[in-house]
């Protein structure tokens, strides 16, 4: 057990807990537009937590350096893809008639 | 011409990062970077003759200003994933979802796209949509503090900082 | 073989996750809401794929997680321009 663990440990465990907060989300979010959300949101930061651990993991075990190379691309693919399909999913979902749920009594957001 | 360049030096060291075979003392990882090279100018000479190398296929004029933009959008995808993971874990759920329009003065496509994508990353805020008739971006606010912290501008001042404009 | 016990616990609980995701696609109510639970399905296999390397140390696996991202993002928008336009083509 050195420092390293420690971080790896750390960073895992924040990654977790960001991937199951999004799956949480999606079940028990309200209509379809909240869902987006947690859904691209949280996997993207669950997504970059785990890749800093297993960085980390890659100095740890010596392994050649295009693994990390890999592993930032990785990172980079989640971060300029997750925005785009949530959008796209959701354009699709608004172009379809889809009305979004508003807060009981929230008179100001049913307006538009 | 410089695009196609500085395309040509994008794509291999997106290769290279890939690969990793740049020793070029053994032969058979020479070879391999002979070949990386070859497909490089090869999807360089494709993209010319589809003319998609200009400002939209390839923003390498961005480059040096994401540098100041990056760190900060990164932060802020930080702050909105505690911000969204707070409002999933409590037991209440305390969310006022609701559509609003966001008025877009960007001048480019590009600074629109980079625009929209950063509203999804960021606090509270999806972006469903651009009305090109009133140049306005549809927005799903999860609650009506992240809807307002929109509307104030302050990330579409970041953007063109970005773009150049302002 | 030495297993790499904290990446093995961490891919539980991606696992779990998805099992948690696949609630909301058995349930739907919309055709969305099942795309979105597929797309985030396959952001959790790319976590777990990038995990599963490590747990056996064959860091290897990484390109697969690669090409997962990408296909995800592929497979998404087809399966969204098949429902507006009914077709792929």
């Amino acid at each position: 057990m050195n420092a390293m663990d420690i971080a790896v440990g750390i960073f895992l465990a924040l990654g977790c807990f960001f991937a199951l907060t999004g799956a949480v989300g999606i079940v028990r979010m309200p209509d379809f537009f909240s869902r987006l959300h947690p859904a691209g949101k949280n996997d993207t930061l669950a997504v970059t937590s785990i890749m800093i651990a297993l960085l980390i993991r890659t100095v740890e075990y010596d392994y050649h350096w295009t693994v990390a190379t890999k592993l930032l691309l990785i990172v980079g693919i989640i971060f300029v893809t997750a925005p785009a399909a949530s959008h796209a999913i959701s354009k699709a979902a608004f172009l379809d008639g889809l009305k979004p749920w508003t807060k009981p009594g929230d008179t100001e957001a049913s307006n538009e | 011409m410089a695009r196609r360049v500085s395309l040509l030096i994008a794509l291999f060291a997106f290769w290279a990062m890939l690969s990793g075979q740049l020793d070029i003392t053994v032969f058979g990882q020479a070879f391999l970077t002979v070949c990386g090279v070859i497909s490089c100018l090869f999807v360089v000479w494709i993209a010319s003759r589809m003319g998609i190398i200009d400002m939209e296929g390839h923003p390498v004029h961005l480059a040096l200003r994401a540098i100041a933009y990056v760190p900060w959008l990164f932060w802020q995808i930080v702050l909105s994933n505690f911000d969204v993971a707070m409002r999933v874990w409590h037991p209440s759920r305390p969310i006022a979802p609701r559509i609003i329009r966001v008025p877009n003065t960007t001048r480019s496509d590009l600074a629109t796209v980079i625009y929209a994508n950063s509203i999804t990353l960021t606090p509270g805020t999806v972006t469903i949509g651009v009305d090109s008739a009133t140049n306005e971006l549809i927005v799903h606010a999860l609650t009506k503090e992240t809807a307002d912290a929109v509307l104030t501008g302050d990330m579409e001042r970041r953007v063109k900082r970005l773009e150049g404009v302002a | 073989m030495q297993f790499d016990w904290a990446a093995v616990a961490a891919g539980a609980v991606i696992l779990l996750g998805v099992c948690l995701v696949l609630i909301r696609a058995y349930r739907g109510p919309t055709s969305y809401d099942r795309i979105l639970s597929a797309n985030a399905i396959g952001t959790k296999t790319v976590i777990f794929i990038a995990l599963l390397g490590f747990m056996t140390r064959r860091p290897e696996f990484l390109d697969i997680a690669l090409l997962y991202g990408l296909l995800n993002f592929i497979t998404t928008i087809a399966i969204l321009k098949f429902i507006e336009y009914k077709r792929l083509g």
